[in-house]
This record gives C-alpha cells, sequence and structure tokens, in this order.
C-alpha cells in the first residue's frame, strides 16, 4: 500500500505567525481554504439573519406589538431575506462545492484558482455592501438605513419617487456585485468538472454531488443573469431616468416581476439541487448501499434544472394574468414535483434493505427527507391557482418556502456540516452535541413551522408590522416565537460544536465513515496538493472497489 | 433525561416571562372576526374552498404513503450491533419501480391540473350578469379608494356590496386600479386575492350570499404602513344597500353649529388633500370625508371612529399610524375641537 | 496522523477531455446571452408603448455600413487565430489590427448616431420608454465591444513585443469566440431595433 503524502525526514513545522497565516487565508486560491472562508462567511450572516430574525418574531409575538417601529421592522424582514438567501445559503453551497468538487474528480484544485479567490471576495463585498446601508443608506426620513422594500424590490416601490435616499441602491448594488461573484463561481464548477476529471471517471461515473453542482451551476448562469439585468435596469431607472419601471411614464410593473421571479424560481433550485447532492452522498453510505438508481437520479436532476425554468410566474398568479397564463404554470409547477418526488423516493430506496446507521448525519437526513416531502405537498397546493390565490402573499406562504429552506436546506447543510467536518479538520464533531443539537432544533423548527400555516389559511398576509387580535392569530403567533428561540439555542449548541470539537475533538483519520468516494482516499484535513499521484477509477465508488475486491463496482456498471 | 426534561421546562418559563416583559400592547381591541379561506361567504371563495379539499386530500394522501415508507424503512432496516462488518446486499436500482413511480406520480399531476383548470375558468371567465354592481377599487399609499361609477359615489376604505341571492345573482365586480405602488385586496370570505397595479387594470367579481361584515387587508406590500391598510366589506340587504346608496349620493349635510370647524377646514391645507362634496374643497390625495361618520373605522381600518381618536388622529397621524401620508398639521387646541366637531356632523 | 491511504490500479486509455479556457468562455457566453435576452425582451416589450417623443421610425436610420465593418471582423478574427495556429505571426498581427480597426470603425458609428439622436432629434435615456430601452440595450452591447477592444489591444501589444506565436493560438481562439459572440449578438440587437422596431 503506498503513501499518498510526502514526509519529509527530520522537517520541523512550526506553527506560522498570526499574521502569516492571516495573509495566507486572504490570498489564497487554494480551493480547500476558499471553501471554508465562504463557509465562514456564510455562518457569520447566518447569525445575523438569525438575529433579524428573531427580532421580527419578538414583535410578531402579540398584536398591536410596540417592540420595533414599523419602519424597523420593514428594514428587518427585507435584511432578513437578502441576508439569508444571497449571503447565507449561496455562499455555503459554493463553499461545499469548492471544497469537495476538485476532491471527488480527483484534482488538485478548479480550473481557475484565481477566479475562485476573486469570485469569493466579491461575494464577501456584497455582503458588506448590504450591510453598510445600515450606516450609509439615509433617506430623507432618517438618518442612515438599510433597504426596506422587501427582498423582491417590487415595482415601483423600489423607483426613486418611493424609495428615496439610498438604501434601495445598496440594496441592488449590493446583489450585483456578487451576483458577478455567483457567476465566476459557476463558471468555474462547470470548467472543473467538464476539463478536470481523473482518468476514468467519465461522465456517467462521477459521483451525484459532482453531477447535481453541474446542473446548479449551468442554472447559475442562466437564472443569475437575469436579476443582474433587471438590477441594471433598475439602476438606469433610479440614476439614469431610465422609465423601464416607470408605470407615470408607461412603464410597466408586472415587467419587472417577470424579470425578478425568472430569476427568483430557478434561484431556490439552486439552493436545493446541492442539497439533493449532499443527501446523495450521506444517505448511502450511513444505509450501506449504493445510492439507488443513479442515472434516474442524474436524470431527473437534469429535467428539475429544464422545467424549473418554465415555472416563475406561480409567484405571480393574483396579478392579474389571464386564465390560460395561469393553467400553463398551473401545469408546469406541477410537473416539476414529478421528478422532485422521484427523487425522494430514491432515497427511501437506497435505505430500503440497508443497515442504517443514525450517526447525526443520518438524522438529519432523515429530518430532511420528511420535511421536504412536506414542503414539496404544500407547493403543490399552491401550484393550483385558485388555492394560490387565498394563500398567496400569506403567513401559509412564508410557512411553505421555510419549510423548504430551514427544513430542507438547512437540515442537509447540517447534514453535511457532520459528514465532512472530519475531512476538513481532522477532528470528529461531537455525536452528543450533534444529538442534542438535532432534537432542539427539530423541536424548534416544527413548533414554528407547522404552526405558521395556520394564521396563513386564517388571513394573515405577510411583512405586516403589526397584526388586528381578534383574528386568532395571538396565541399562534406567540408559539411561532418561542420555536424561534428554541431554533436559535440549537444553533448555539451547534457552534459551540464546532468549536469545542475543533480544539478538542477525536481525531478523524482518512476515512471515518467508510464511504467511497474519493475525498476519504487522502489525509484529513488533505494536504495542499490533494492527491499524490492522480488517481486512475474504474466505477462510481472506487473506494468500495479497493475494500471489495472481490465484488467490485465495475462488474455492474 | 429527567434533568433534560426539567431544564426545558425552565427554558420554557423563562422565555415565558422574557415575552411577558417584552410585551406592549397598544389601546384598541376588536371583536373576534372570522377572516379564514374556509369560510366561504361568496362563490369564488366557495369554489376555491372546495378545490382546496379536493387538493388537500389528494396531497394528504401521498404524505400518508410516502411518511409511512419512510417510516417503515428507517425502523425495519435500522442497523443493529450485530451487523458490523457485514454490507447488505448492494442493488442499484430497478427500472420497473422507477417506471412505477413515475407514471403514477404523472396520472395524478393530470388529476389535479384538470381539476384546477376548471376552476381557473370558472372563476377568471366568469360573464358578468346584466344586473351586477361596477365599483372602482383604487389603491392608495394606505388606504383605499371606492368609487360606483353608475351611482355616483365616492367613499373610502369600507366597501358597501348587496347581498346577492343565488337565484336572482347580483354579484359586484370590481376594477382594480393604483396610483402609486402594488396593492391587493384580500377578503378571504369572499374571494381570492387580486392585485391593484399601476397601469394595470385587474378585475376581480364576488356574489355574497348573507349579509354580514367581512374583514380582509392589503396583501401586498406596498411601504411602511401596508399592515395597517384594512378593508371593511359590508354586505347589505337590499333596503339597507339602498338607503345607503342613497345617503351617500347626497351632498355634505350643512350643520350651521359647525362653521368655525368648516372654516379651520377651508383655510388649512386640508382642503389640498381631501373633498366634502357640496363645499369648495377637491382635493383627491386623501379619502373623501363627505360620509366620514358613515364609517365604523378610521385610518383604514387603523382605529375605530371614535370622538378621541379623530381627535387623535387629526391631532397627529403618526401616533395611530406612523409613515403615514398625512402630515400632522400642528392645529391649535381650538381649531382642533372646531374642525373635529365639523367632522362629526359629516354623516 | 498517518497519512498512508490507497493506491489506484493504473488503466489509462487515452483520457481527452475539453480545453478549460474554451468551457469557461462558453459558460460567459451562456450567462451573457440570458442578460442580453432580458434587455431584447424589455425592448421589444415596450415597443409602441411609449406615451410621448420621438418614435423609432422617426429617428432611426440603419447603420449598415458600420453593421458590415463589425460583421466583418468576425472574418479577420477567424482568419487571425488561423494564422497564429500555423504561426504566421505577421499575417496574424496585420489581421489582427484590421479586426481592432473594424471594431473601432463600429464604435465610432455608435457614438456617432448618438450624437444625432441627441442633439438633433433630442432622445435621450429619459426622454420615453423608446430612448430608455434603446440606449440599454445598444449601449449594453456597445460596453461588451468595447471590453473586447481592450482585450484585443493588449494581445496587439504582446503581438508588438514578439510574444505571440503557436503556443498562443489556444488562448486566441478563447478570445475570439468571445468577438465572435459580440458580433452575434450585434446580428439580434440589429433585428430587433432596425428591422422589427420600425
Amino acid at each position: 500500500m503506498s503513501s499518498n503524502a510526502i514526509t519529509i525526514p527530520g522537517a520541523q513545522i512550526e506553527a506560522r505567525p498570526c499574521v502569516d497565516e492571516l495573509h495566507l487565508w486572504l490570498t489564497t486560491v487554494d480551493h480547500k481554504r476558499l471553501g471554508i472562508l465562504y463557509i465562514l462567511s456564510a455562518l457569520l450572516f447566518l447569525v445575523i439573519g438569525g438575529v433579524e430574525a428573531l427580532v421580527i418574531r419578538i414583535q410578531l409575538m402579540h398584536s398591536h406589538n410596540n417592540f420595533v417601529s414599523p419602519e424597523v421592522f420593514n428594514r428587518m424582514f427585507t435584511m432578513h431575506g437578502t441576508t439569508m438567501i444571497f449571503f447565507v445559503a449561496m455562499p455555503v453551497l459554493f463553499g461545499f462545492a469548492n471544497y469537495l468538487v476538485p476532491l471527488m474528480i480527483g484534482a488538485r484544485d478548479m480550473a481557475f484558482p484565481r477566479l475562485n479567490a476573486f469570485s469569493f471576495w466579491l461575494s464577501f463585498l456584497g455582503g458588506l455592501l448590504l450591510y453598510f446601508s445600515f450606516l450609509g443608506g439615509s433617506g430623507l426620513y432618517g438618518a442612515g438605513s438599510a433597504p426596506d422594500v422587501g427582498w423582491w424590490s417590487y415595482a415601483p416601490l423600489g423607483a426613486r419617487a418611493f424609495s428615496p435616499g439610498h438604501s434601495s441602491d445598496y440594496w441592488t448594488l449590493a446583489l450585483l456585485v456578487s451576483g458577478f461573484g455567483s457567476i465566476g463561481t459557476a463558471i468555474n464548477i462547470i470548467a472543473t468538472i467538464l476539463c478536470l476529471r481523473c482518468p476514468g471517471m467519465k461522465i456517467n461515473r462521477m459521483p451525484l454531488l459532482v453531477w447535481m453542482n453541474l446542473v446548479m451551476a449551468g442554472m447559475v448562469l442562466l437564472a443569475i443573469t437575469p436579476l443582474s439585468a433587471a438590477q441594471i435596469m433598475l439602476l438606469i431607472d433610479r440614476y439614469l431616468g431610465g422609465h423601464f419601471f416607470d408605470t407615470q411614464a408607461g412603464g410597466s410593473a408586472v415587467l419587472w416581476m417577470h424579470f425578478f421571479w425568472i430569476f427568483g424560481h430557478p434561484e431556490v433550485y439552486v439552493l436545493i439541487i446541492p442539497c439533493f447532492a449532499f443527501m446523495s452522498e450521506i444517505i448511502p453510505v450511513f444505509s450501506r448501499k449504493p445510492i439507488f438508481g443513479y442515472p434516474v437520479m442524474v436524470a431527473a436532476t437534469v429535467c428539475i434544472g429544464f422545467v424549473s425554468m418554465s415555472v416563475w410566474a406561480h409567484h405571480m398568479f393574483t396579478i392579474g394574468m389571464n386564465s390560460y397564463a395561469n393553467s400553463f404554470f398551473t401545469l408546469t409547477t406541477m410537473a416539476v414535483g414529478v421528478p422532485t418526488g422521484i427523487k425522494i423516493f430514491n432515497w427511501i430506496g437506497t435505505m430500503w434493505g440497508g443497515r442504517i446507521q443514525f450517526k447525526t448525519p443520518m438524522l438529519f437526513s432523515i429530518g430532511f427527507l420528511f420535511q421536504f416531502l412536506i414542503a414539496g405537498l404544500t407547493g403543490i397546493m399552491m401550484a393550483a391557482s385558485p388555492f394560490d390565490w387565498q394563500l398567496s402573499l400569506s403567513y401559509f406562504v412564508v410557512a411553505h418556502f421555510h419549510y423548504v429552506i430551514v427544513g430542507g436546506i438547512l437540515f442537509a447543510l447540517f447534514a453535511a456540516f457532520y459528514y465532512w467536518y472530519p475531512k476538513m479538520t481532522g477532528r470528529m464533531l461531537s455525536e452528543l452535541l450533534g444529538k442534542w443539537h438535532f432534537w432542539l432544533f427539530l423541536i424548534g423548527f416544527h413548533l414554528t413551522f407547522d404552526v405558521m400555516h395556520i394564521p396563513g389559511v386564517l388571513g394573515m398576509p405577510r411583512r405586516i408590522y403589526t397584526y388586528e387580535p381578534g383574528r386568532g392569530w395571538d396565541t399562534l403567533n406567540f408559539i411561532i416565537t418561542i420555536g424561534a428561540f428554541i431554533q436559535a439555542l440549537a444553533i448555539l449548541v451547534f457552534v459551540a460544536n464546532l468549536v469545542i470539537s475543533y480544539l478538542k475533538g477525536a481525531q478523524a483519520g482518512n476515512d471515518p465513515w467508510d464511504a467511497w468516494t474519493l475525498e476519504w482516499s487522502i489525509g484529513s484535513p488533505p494536504p495542499v496538493y490533494n492527491f499524490v499521484t492522480v488517481p486512475t477509477v474504474a466505477s462510481r465508488r472506487p473506494l468500495w472497489d479497493l475494500k471489495h475486491p472481490e465484488d467490485p463496482d465495475s462488474r455492474y456498471e | 433525561m429527567k434533568s433534560s426534561l426539567c431544564c426545558s421546562w425552565r427554558i420554557a418559563l423563562l422565555i415565558f416571562w422574557s415575552a411577558r416583559l417584552l410585551w406592549a400592547v397598544e389601546p384598541g381591541g376588536s371583536t373576534a372576526q372570522n377572516t379564514s379561506i374556509f369560510s366561504p361567504a361568496s362563490t369564488p371563495a366557495k369554489s376555491i374552498a372546495d378545490l382546496s379539499v379536493f387538493v388537500l386530500v389528494v396531497t394528504g394522501i401521498i404524505f400518508l404513503a410516502v411518511f409511512a415508507l419512510l417510516l417503515y424503512s428507517v425502523v425495519r432496516f435500522r442497523g443493529r450491533a450485530m451487523d458490523s462488518g457485514r454490507e447488505p446486499a448492494q442493488v442499484y436500482g430497478s427500472m420497473q419501480i422507477e417506471l412505477a413511480w413515475t407514471i403514477i406520480p404523472t396520472l395524478i399531476v393530470v388529476v389535479l391540473f384538470l381539476a384546477t383548470a376548471r376552476v381557473i375558468h370558472a372563476i377568471q371567465d366568469a360573464p358578468k350578469p346584466a344586473g351586477a354592481l361596477d365599483v372602482i377599487a383604487i389603491g392608495h399609499q394606505y388606504w383605499w379608494e371606492f368609487r360606483y361609477p353608475k351611482l355616483g359615489i365616492v367613499t373610502a376604505n369600507e366597501l358597501h356590496i348587496p347581498v346577492s341571492d343565488p337565484g336572482h345573482p347580483r354579484p359586484t365586480f370590481l376594477q382594480l386600479l393604483s396610483v402609486d405602488t402594488d396593492h391587493s385586496f384580500w377578503v378571504p370570505q369572499l374571494a381570492g386575492k387580486t392585485d391593484l397595479i399601476p397601469n394595470h387594470p385587474n378585475r376581480m367579481w364576488m356574489d355574497p350570499q348573507r349579509t354580514g361584515v367581512f374583514l380582509g387587508q392589503c396583501a401586498q406590500y406596498c411601504g411602511t404602513q401596508h399592515a395597517k391598510m384594512l378593508l371593511r366589506v359590508s354586505v347589505d340587504g337590499p333596503e339597507d344597500f339602498a338607503s345607503w346608496v342613497h345617503a351617500q349620493q347626497k351632498l355634505a349635510v350643512e350643520d350651521a353649529a359647525a362653521i368655525a370647524g368648516r372654516r379651520v377646514f377651508e383655510r388649512n391645507a386640508c382642503m389640498n388633500c381631501h373633498v366634502v362634496a357640496g363645499t369648495p374643497t377637491d382635493g383627491r390625495f386623501g379619502p373623501d370625508l363627505t360620509h366620514l361618520m358613515s364609517r365604523a373605522t378610521i385610518a383604514a381600518g387603523a382605529a375605530e371612529n371614535t370622538h378621541k381618536n379623530l381627535r387623535l388622529w387629526i391631532q397627529d397621524p403618526s401616533v395611530i399610524k406612523p409613515g403615514s401620508l398625512m402630515p400632522a398639521m400642528k392645529l391649535s387646541d381650538a381649531d382642533l375641537d372646531a374642525v373635529v366637531s365639523y367632522m362629526e356632523t359629516l354623516r | 496522523m498517518s497519512a498512508a491511504t490507497t493506491s489506484f490500479p493504473n488503466t489509462s486509455p487515452a483520457w481527452d477531455l475539453p480545453s478549460r479556457g474554451k468551457v469557461a468562455m462558453a459558460g460567459l457566453i451562456m450567462a451573457e446571452s440570458a442578460i442580453f435576452t432580458i434587455f431584447v425582451v424589455a425592448y421589444l416589450f415596450y415597443l409602441g408603448k411609449s406615451l410621448t417623443g420621438p418614435t423609432p421610425r422617426e429617428v432611426l436610420e440603419t447603420p449598415i455600413f458600420y453593421t458590415i465593418c463589425l460583421l466583418s471582423s468576425s472574418l479577420t478574427i477567424h482568419f487571425a487565430a488561423k494564422s497564429l495556429e500555423r504561426d504566421y505571426t505577421r499575417l496574424f498581427l496585420g489581421l489582427w489590427l484590421l479586426t481592432i480597426a473594424l471594431g473601432g470603425a463600429f464604435l465610432y458609428g455608435t457614438a456617432q448616431e448618438w450624437h444625432r439622436l441627441i442633439f438633433e432629434h433630442g432622445l435621450t435615456i429619459s426622454t420615453n420608454l423608446f430612448g430608455t430601452t434603446y440606449y440599454s440595450l445598444v449601449g449594453l452591447h456597445a460596453f461588451h465591444v468595447t471590453a473586447g477592444l481592450i482585450m484585443l489591444l493588449v494581445v496587439a501589444r504582446f503581438g508588438f513585443t514578439g510574444r505571440m506565436g503557436v503556443s498562443q493560438s489556444g488562448r486566441v481562439a478563447v478570445l475570439s469566440m468571445y468577438w465572435h459572440f459580440v458580433d452575434a449578438v450585434w446580428v439580434v440587437v440589429f433585428t430587433v431595433v432596425y428591422v422589427l422596431g420600425r
């Protein structure tokens, strides 16, 4: 068995001085370090966005509450949404993609390491720019303010006339800048996957995580750019006197909606598909079986990628489109549920007949399956456009998309953290703290988001800083707020786990989970060059073949 | 286990008492009112509720089936200590199973779509009968303007419409416009919501089949006071509706006792934004005040129409509705009392 | 910790993957196409919807000559790239400079047209919907031509200092993909603005 690392006899490796270490991190082009930078910056913004959520929940705890003014509340929900989508979810998923894709395809780095670094720093700059608005966004009505137009900034609310001052400009520019970073990363991912795979790794032998990041990157190129275009148009309106969305000059507010949602809907698939990727790697390992139906999983993902570009106007069912348009988008939205459902069945099929190990990554994965199922079904409910005429713009929608984003995406991310943290740091996360994290978060999540569907059905619209007593919404909102605090507590447990385990966790070794993809064949953390010699593979699970030479996958593919 | 339960009770109590501390309640409650989408009082809302039940049943069955599979697999195939070291059979997939769970969901989608398409057309493409009432609803930042073009009525925030007997339907058809940002008209018991978008007229209809007051509010974020752009729809029997129309068509009551207040109104900037029909005032930026006292609430439902609230509102709107576009008029106490008395004559 | 890991059987059939420069440029072109599509959709949507001011028919003159310049530059850059592959560096430089000149002529034509529109017809980006969509779409394209020209000038500088040879032909091929894209976009913009829009 040859070693895959080079040891230099007699070498003393001293810890670098702090300044040097910092410089290394700031100037790195190594995909693993950039991946970690993406993840850390996402965690920072997660905490900030979480505090904004708690402010919202405290204000809504009781009717006619006075915890914050309406102006502050409106900034809170705008910043919460914008932060979580653009500066938490996208960066953390890009971070994992950056870290894992080269390792899984047997490459030494991404195709364009400097573009990689540039994209990260653009993304981070966008986040800083957004938050600078608290200081620099002064408008006519007061000193320094963040944007308060909602994370969609519907026209004409985002126009100069209704959004004086610069708060909306910070929103626009921050997203434009980080959007360019996202496009850079997407190009990098595609070039890496298509051009740097190790010998033998044909396209149909790539791990599903790699496949799904390829589809995600392709979608980023086609989905983020409409938003960039719309932002440029908005800037032309606000600064050059343009009339793209100026209804007084004959412009169309509905056009902004179309452009925004042509971005907005594929965007949520951009967020969920990497989470499907995590599930497709983690569930097989903890069921001790290969993924059920690899080719169908690939086909379903590609199918979702295409169909999801045709459903956007289901966010616009109430704007007065004619019955044929409404019917069309009802059909496509329901149709996209078919390939999505197929994936859920395939994951269950993977568990079926297996020997399931309930380590923390698997607990979060099972949570994902349960919650994503429910989220998909509430999505089908809203796909029925007349039902949506009642549910749209209410707390039912808020409950639905948080079910996907928190119950789906965040749970999958937690699974990914527990699964790959040992690879990234060389230490295992504590199983005890992991289980506390899981159960607390599960309870808090369901307390908040199961209950949240009900006020929607009872007529409570979204984006309101207060509501009338006597509508039956008070007690429900109070319970929702309690759940939010329980989730916050669980996040604290998680952060504690990350820190404590880094200092004191058990040594992980190369392959703590007895897994099958290439990243588990090298050290934890991997050496900077990843592989001493670029591997050659003959099947989808190269390490399974090595561990089970009597029954390799290559015999069956 | 016991200590962790004890711990979680303490946490719950801590949260409860912190919540009490953060509690700050404003005056003004209201009686319990149902705004559930499952208490329809009008045909569009009822069609939606019926479709919704069908969709809920289908998705409920799907949920139970898949959840059962998930639960079974988690329980039946959990790894046991004695297994360690042996891997289970490595199954790669099955084309038949894949086909089955592709075809069945596709069929479900077809059924759901067809059921939905029927309701879409029934509601959106419903023809307008001859006896229908026409109302134009115009959205403003933070209040509703209602015009009845064939009856010559202009009012604000509180909509009166006739009850519709299924035998002789008299639905109300609303044309939805906006002067500024996007709004959305949502009274759950009467219909699904439809947006009011500038430069994009929309249309909706409702035919409430019982009398009563139905509440709702703006559902599309329109700015600072989106939350207090409330809706109050009063569905009246035929005689009540006729007498309401008759009263609204009259010009403003001229009460000699309120002449001082009327002078205050006309000499300050009030008349730039408000109109009282029959006087020289002509402002269209704010609500029509001709029959202000026929309304149960002021400030688009933000406060009850009482002497105290009216005085407070005129003195400083930002106390009741901070961010409202009506400025504080900075009237002296005498002027303020006079103008409030004048307002109270506008029945 | 032990860094001992597994080794892999060395089977090596010919393993030929696409060039990363070309794949990346294809990705960039996909993304840029989406941006242009949105601006084209806005242009088409707003045709005939201006409430005031000059209409396309009244003020637009079809820029046939400058269009020919730009489209010819696609031919010259194609042949320049081919010459470089065969290491004809002088021919390459000549064709490359011709490409730059043709591109520059196109930009000059755009500037001239805008000058006429602004000062003779009073059409600016804030005049009406036509003004907004026209200047945005044509301007976005001109911006991309300018960015391309800057890259071409950089390469020209390398050409003059003798650094361009057959080893650079891969990079030149990637850059010429971008240039072809800019020309293809002009075909679409030209059709939408000067043919359909009038």
